[in-house]
C-alpha cells in the first residue's frame, strides 16, 4: 500500500496546487469567476473547519454563523480604526475567533449532543443582537467597506479577494488533515465513537475539544475576515445569517465527514450548483433544488459522496 | 421564367407577412437586442417588493416593445434572483456584464442590494438606476449613478422631514416624542434622521430604543412607550412588526396627536386590506397616493395592467409603493437612451444628468450627486377607513398627504386616537 | 414603580408565553421523547398556519376551529414522515446529524414551497375578537393572546392527560425510555413513534392556527421560532410537558420584563443568555423528572 503523504509534503503539494488553480484564473481572467469561485472556495474553508469539531470529534456547532460574523465585524473595526489591510484583518479575525472559539469550548463543552449544538446557537444570537446594538461598527444601520487596491501581481481587488480565500482554504485543508493524521485526530475519533470509554482511557478530552474549537473557530472567522470587502456593505442580518450555518453543515454531510476531503468535495459540488443555479433557474426553484438535492443526497448517500466512492475507508 | 416568378412571388408573400406582422399598428423593433441587466429580490425577505418590482420592470419592457423598443432595438431584460443577499450581488452583476454583455444596468431593490453593485459599475464605468437606496452615492460620489428614491439631498432625513414639520402646526405645541426603530437600515437610518431633524424644535426625545425583527408581542413596547407619555410617536418598522405595532397600539388605546412615521408596510396593498380601519389616522411616510394632486399621467394605465398579474402571483395588489417607482425607473433610462441617440454610457449619463424625465411618477430631474433634485416625499395621513377591503382605497381621500406643499390635499386631524 | 405597568407586562408575558408552549409542546415530543432533532418543527408550524388561513377565509371559518378540523391531516402527515425518516435514518443507525439535516432539507423545502404556491407576502386573518381587549380591573387581556394561551393550556392538559391514561399513551412514553420492553409486551416500538410524531406534527398545526392570530405569517415567519422553541424544550428539561409550560412561561415573562423596562433589542438575548446559563449549571433543564 502506498505511504500516505507525510504533512509537510502535503503542504507544499496544497501549495502548488492553490498556484495553479491562482493561475489558471488568471489567464481566464474573469472577475465573474473570481467572484463565483470565492464563495465555493469560502465554503471548503467553513466547512472544512466546522469538520474539525463536528466531523472527527462528533460535536456539532450550530453556530458557525457566529464565528463568521465575527470574522466579518472584526474587519469592520479594525478598519473603522484606520486598518485596511487584508492580511492584518484576516489575522484579527482569525484570533477574535480563536479567543471567542476558547471561550465557547470552555462554557459548552461539558454538554453533549444536542446540548451543545443548542448552546452553539445561543451563542451566535447573543454575538448578533452585541453587534446590532454596537452602533461603532454600523450597527442595523450596516457598514461600507470600500475595496482597497491589490498588491502589485494581481490584476483587481476581487483577485486579491480571491487568492486570499485560495490561500486560507488550502491552509485549513492542510491544518484539517494534519489533525486528522496526528495523535490528535485520533483522539478526537475516539471521543466521537465514546467518550466516557476515551476518558477512562486517559484522553484529555477536555482540552482536545478546546483545541477543536479554538482552531475551528478561528478558521471560521477568517473565512469572515474578506467577507466585507467582498460585499462592500454588511449588515448584522446577513453576517449572521442561518444559511452560514445550514449550508455549511449540509457541505460537510454530502462531502462525508470525518476525512478532510469530504468537505472539499461537498462545498465544490453543492456551492457550485448554487452558483450555477443562481444564474440559471434563479428563482424560487433555486432554493426549492437545493433542498431536494440535500434530502436525496443524505437518503441515498449517509456517508456523503466519499462514503460511495470508497466504502471501505470508513471515516 | 419560371424563376423570376417564383422569387417575386416569394418576394411578394415576405411583404404580405411583414405587413401583417407590423399591422397591429407600431412597427416591431428588429435587429440585435438592447439588454438590460440587473438582480432582483425574488427569494428571500425583500421578495414581496422586488416581485413587484419586476412585474412593473416587465410591464414596461413590453409597452416599450410594443412602441417599437428604444433606438429601433427590441428591448430584453436580463436577470437573476439575488435571494435578498448583498453577497451574491458581485457575481450576478460580473456575470450580466462579463458574460451576458448587457448593454445597461440597473439595480435590485433597497440599499443592500445597491451597494455591492457599485464598485463593479464604477470600475466599468456604467450609468447605474439605484432602486430605493438611500444615501447611497454619499460614499462613492459616482457621477454616473442616479437614485431613484424621492429623498432628494437630504436622504435619510428626508424621510422624517414631513413627520417634524407637520408637527409644528400642531396646537397645543407638542414637546415630548417618544422614538422606535426596527434594527434594519432603513428604518435605524429614519429614526437618527429625525433625531437630527428634531435639534433646535424643543421637541424633546423622551423614549428611544429599537427591537430585534424576531420580536413577537409588541405590547410591552407600546405600554412602555404610553409610561413615557409623549405628544408624538415616532415608528420606523417593516411590514411584519408594523402589523404588531399597529395592533398593541390599537389595543392599549395610545393616546398622543400624532402616532405614525416611516412604516413601511400600509403601503402595500395586502397590509391594507388586513389592517382596515385600525389604519385611521395613522401618518406614514409614502411616494405616492391616489389624490389628485398624484394624477400622473399614464399611472393608472400601468396600474390596470398591474394589478391583475400581481394578484395572480400573490404579490402586493395595489401596487402603490415601489412599482410606480420602478417602472419609472425604466421609463428614465429608455428616455435618457433614446435621447443620447446611442447605447453608449457616457452620453446616457449626460442626458441623465441633465434631462427631465415625465414619468408615471411626475416630472423628474436630478441633482448633482443622483439624487432628486425636488425631494417627493410625502407624508399621508389614513382617514375614513372602514373594513369594507381593498377597493376603497383605489378612491382619492382615503390617504390625505399633509407634506410637502406642492402636493398636499388636506390637513392634520388630531388627536390620533 | 408603575403597578399597572407591573402587572400588565407580567400578564403579557404568561399569555405570550402560554403561546410559546403551544409552539413547543410537538418539539418537546419529537426531541424529547423520539429523539429526533426535528429543527422544521417552525416550518410545519408555519405551514399549518397558511393551510389554516387558506381553509379558515375560504369557508369563513374561526382559524382555531379549522385548525382542530385538520388535525388528523396533519396527524397522517407526520404519521408518514416519520416512517420516512425512520427507514432512512434511525435504522440505519447513523449519528443524529443526518437526521438533522435531513429535517434542515425539509424545512427548506417547505418554505419554498409556500413561497412558490402562495407568494412571499405575509397574510393574517380577522376574527371577532382579533382587536377586542377584555378589561379586568387594571389587567389587560387581549383576546387574540388569551385564545392561543388556552389552546395551549388545552393542548398540555389533554397531552399530559392521555400520555398518563391510556394504553398507546403510556407506550409513547415509554417507547423513550425503554424500546425493548415495549417488544416484550408485544408493542411494535416504530409504529408507537410514527404515532408519537403524528401527533407532535398535529400539535404543530395548532400552534399555526395561533401563530396566525399572534401576528403576520409570511413562508418564513419558522426561522425566528426554531430557537425559541429548542430553548423552551431544553429549558423544561426535554422530555416533560409540565417542564415545557414553565419554561415557556418563564420565556415570555422574561421576554416581556426586558422589553418593557430595559429594551426590546436586547430581550431575546436575554431569554437565550438564560438558556445558556441553564445549560451551564443544570444541562438537565430547570424540571427534568
Amino acid at each position: 500500500m502506498k505511504q500516505p503523504l507525510s504533512t509537510p509534503r502535503f503542504s507544499l503539494c496544497c501549495l502548488v496546487a492553490a498556484l495553479a488553480v491562482a493561475v489558471v484564473f488568471r489567464m481566464a481572467g474573469s472577475e465573474y469567476l473570481w467572484f463565483s469561485a470565492y464563495v465555493v472556495l469560502q465554503y471548503i474553508l467553513l466547512a472544512t473547519a466546522w469538520n474539525i469539531l463536528g466531523g472527527y470529534a462528533g460535536y456539532v456547532n450550530f453556530g458557525t454563523a457566529g464565528f463568521f460574523g465575527v470574522g466579518v465585524y472584526t474587519s469592520v473595526l479594525l478598519s473603522k480604526l484606520g486598518v485596511g489591510s487584508l492580511p492584518a484583518m484576516i489575522l484579527g479575525a482569525a484570533a477574535v475567533a480563536g479567543a471567542l472559539g476558547l471561550l465557547m469550548g470552555y462554557l459548552t463543552l461539558r454538554l453533549r449532543g444536542a446540548y451543545f449544538s443548542i448552546a452553539t446557537l445561543c451563542l451566535a444570537v447573543l454575538l448578533q443582537t452585541l453587534v446590532t446594538n454596537w452602533d461603532y461598527l454600523g450597527g442595523s444601520r450596516g457598514a461600507y467597506m470600500i475595496r482597497p487596491q491589490p498588491p502589485a501581481m494581481l490584476a483587481s481587488p476581487v483577485e486579491y479577494l480571491f487568492v486570499a480565500m485560495l490561500a486560507m482554504s488550502a491552509l485549513a485543508v492542510c491544518v484539517a488533515r494534519g489533525i486528522e493524521r496526528s495523535r490528535i485526530g485520533y483522539a478526537f475519533r475516539a471521543i466521537r465513537d465514546d467518550e466516557v470509554a476515551a476518558e477512562s482511557s486517559g484522553v484529555p478530552t477536555f482540552r482536545l475539544k478546546l483545541l477543536g474549537t479554538t482552531v475551528s473557530g478561528a478558521l471560521m472567522g477568517m473565512a469572515g475576515a474578506p467577507a466585507a470587502y467582498y460585499s462592500t456593505f454588511v449588515e448584522p442580518a446577513s453576517a449572521f445569517g442561518l444559511a452560514y450555518a445550514v449550508n455549511t453543515m449540509a457541505m460537510a454531510l454530502i462531502g462525508g465527514l470525518g476525512h478532510w476531503l469530504g468537505p472539499v468535495i461537498g462545498a465544490v459540488v453543492l456551492a457550485t450548483v448554487q452558483q450555477v443555479a443562481m444564474v440559471t433557474i434563479s428563482s424560487d426553484f433555486n432554493l426549492l433544488l437545493v433542498g431536494l438535492l440535500m434530502m436525496a443526497f443524505l437518503i441515498a448517500a449517509p456517508k456523503g459522496i466519499l462514503g460511495l466512492i470508497r466504502p471501505e475507508n470508513r471515516p | 421564367m419560371k424563376a423570376v416568378t417564383r422569387r417575386a412571388a416569394l418576394v411578394a408573400l415576405g411583404l404580405a407577412m411583414l405587413g401583417a406582422a407590423g399591422g397591429a399598428g407600431a412597427q416591431s423593433p428588429q435587429g440585435e437586442p438592447l439588454k438590460i441587466g440587473f438582480s432582483m429580490a425574488l427569494t428571500g425577505g425583500l421578495a414581496a417588493n422586488g416581485k413587484a418590482a419586476l412585474i412593473a420592470m416587465q410591464i414596461w419592457e413590453s409597452d416599450v416593445n410594443a412602441k417599437g423598443g428604444l433606438l429601433g432595438r427590441p428591448v430584453k431584460l436580463v436577470y437573476y434572483d439575488d435571494q435578498s443577499n448583498g453577497a451574491s450581488i458581485p457575481g450576478i452583476y460580473t456575470k450580466l456584464l462579463d458574460v451576458d454583455k448587457v448593454d445597461f444596468v440597473v439595480s435590485g431593490y433597497s440599499t443592500a442590494a445597491i451597494v455591492p453593485a457599485m464598485p463593479i459599475v464604477i470600475q466599468r464605468k456604467m450609468v447605474f438606476l439605484g432602486l430605493m437606496g438611500t444615501s447611497v452615492n454619499a460614499h462613492f460620489n459616482y457621477d454616473r449613478y442616479f437614485s431613484m428614491i424621492p429623498l432628494g439631498d437630504g436622504g435619510a432625513l428626508q424621510l422624517s422631514k414631513g413627520f417634524v414639520e407637520v408637527a409644528k402646526t400642531i396646537q397645543p405645541e407638542p414637546k415630548r416624542i417618544a422614538v422606535v426603530a426596527l434594527d434594519a437600515e432603513f428604518s435605524k437610518a429614519a429614526a437618527d434622521g429625525i433625531k437630527q431633524n428634531l435639534k433646535g424644535t424643543g421637541i424633546k426625545v423622551v423614549y428611544d430604543r429599537t427591537y430585534p425583527p424576531s420580536t413577537v408581542d409588541f405590547l410591552p413596547l407600546v405600554r412602555a412607550i404610553q409610561a413615557s407619555k409623549p405628544d408624538l410617536v415616532f415608528l420606523a418598522s417593516y411590514p411584519v412588526d408594523s402589523a404588531g405595532l399597529i395592533r398593541a397600539i390599537r389595543q392599549t388605546k395610545l393616546s398622543a396627536s400624532m402616532v405614525g412615521g416611516v412604516m413601511i408596510g400600509p403601503q402595500i396593498g395586502g397590509f391594507k386590506q388586513q389592517n382596515g380601519s385600525a389604519l385611521n389616522n395613522l401618518v406614514t411616510w409614502d411616494i405616492f397616493a391616489p389624490e389628485a394632486t398624484m394624477k400622473f399621467p399614464g399611472v393608472d394605465a400601468f396600474l390596470d395592467k398591474y394589478r391583475p398579474i400581481a394578484a395572480k402571483q400573490g404579490v402586493d395588489p395595489l401596487g402603490f409603493y415601489v412599482p410606480p417607482m420602478a417602472y419609472a425607473m425604466m421609463e428614465v433610462l429608455g428616455q435618457a437612451i433614446e435621447a443620447a441617440a446611442k447605447p453608449d454610457q457616457a452620453l446616457v449619463a449626460e442626458q441623465l444628468r441633465n434631462g427631465t424625465f415625465q414619468t408615471i411618477a411626475g416630472e423628474i430631474k436630478f441633482a448633482a450627486n443622483g439624487e432628486w433634485a425636488e425631494p417627493r416625499s410625502l407624508l399621508v395621513q389614513y382617514r375614513g377607513i372602514d373594513d369594507s377591503g381593498l377597493d376603497q382605497f383605489k378612491q382619492a381621500g382615503k390617504q390625505v398627504i399633509l407634506y410637502p406643499e406642492k402636493y398636499k390635499s388636506g390637513d392634520l386631524a388630531v388627536p390620533f386616537q | 414603580m408603575d403597578i399597572e405597568l407591573l402587572v400588565n407586562t407580567l400578564v403579557s408575558g404568561l399569555l405570550l408565553g402560554g403561546f410559546y408552549a403551544l409552539a413547543t409542546v410537538g418539539l418537546t415530543l419529537a426531541f424529547g421523547v423520539l429523539d429526533v432533532v426535528n429543527i422544521a418543527h417552525p416550518a410545519f408550524m408555519v405551514l399549518g398556519a397558511m393551510v389554516a388561513m387558506l381553509c379558515a377565509t375560504a369557508a369563513g371559518l374561526d382559524p382555531v376551529l379549522v385548525g382542530v378540523l385538520l388535525l388528523p391531516a396533519f396527524f397522517a402527515l407526520g404519521y408518514g414522515f416519520y416512517g420516512v425518516y425512520f427507514r432512512f435514518f434511525e435504522k440505519r443507525g447513523d449519528a443524529a446529524i443526518q437526521g438533522l439535516a435531513f429535517f434542515f432539507a425539509v424545512m427548506f423545502v417547505i418554505e419554498v414551497s409556500m413561497s412558490m404556491a402562495l407568494g412571499p407576502e405575509q397574510r393574517q386573518i380577522e376574527t371577532p375578537y382579533s382587536w377586542t381587549t377584555w378589561q379586568i380591573g387594571m389587567v389587560e387581556v387581549p383576546l387574540r393572546m388569551l385564545v392561543p394561551f388556552c389552546l395551549g393550556m388545552a393542548v398540555l392538559v389533554a397531552l399530559s392527560r392521555w400520555l398518563r391514561s391510556t394504553f398507546i399513551g403510556r407506550t409513547v412514553s415509554a417507547v423513550g425510555q425503554d424500546q425493548q420492553a415495549l417488544r416484550f409486551v408485544g408493542v411494535d416500538p416504530v409504529r408507537v413513534k410514527r404515532i408519537a410524531f403524528g401527533i407532535a406534527i398535529a400539535a404543530a398545526c395548532l400552534a399555526g392556527s395561533g401563530l396566525l392570530l399572534v401576528q403576520p405569517v409570511d413562508p418564513w415567519s419558522g426561522h425566528t421560532y426554531i430557537g425559541r422553541v429548542f430553548s423552551i424544550c431544553i429549558l423544561g428539561g426535554l422530555a416533560s410537558l409540565r417542564g415545557t409550560w414553565l419554561a415557556a412561561l418563564i420565556f415570555g415573562v422574561l421576554e416581556n420584563f426586558t422589553s418593557t423596562y430595559v429594551g426590546p433589542a436586547w430581550s431575546l438575548a436575554v431569554a437565550f443568555g438564560l438558556l445558556l446559563l441553564t445549560l451551564l449549571v443544570r444541562p438537565q433543564g430547570l424540571f427534568a423528572r
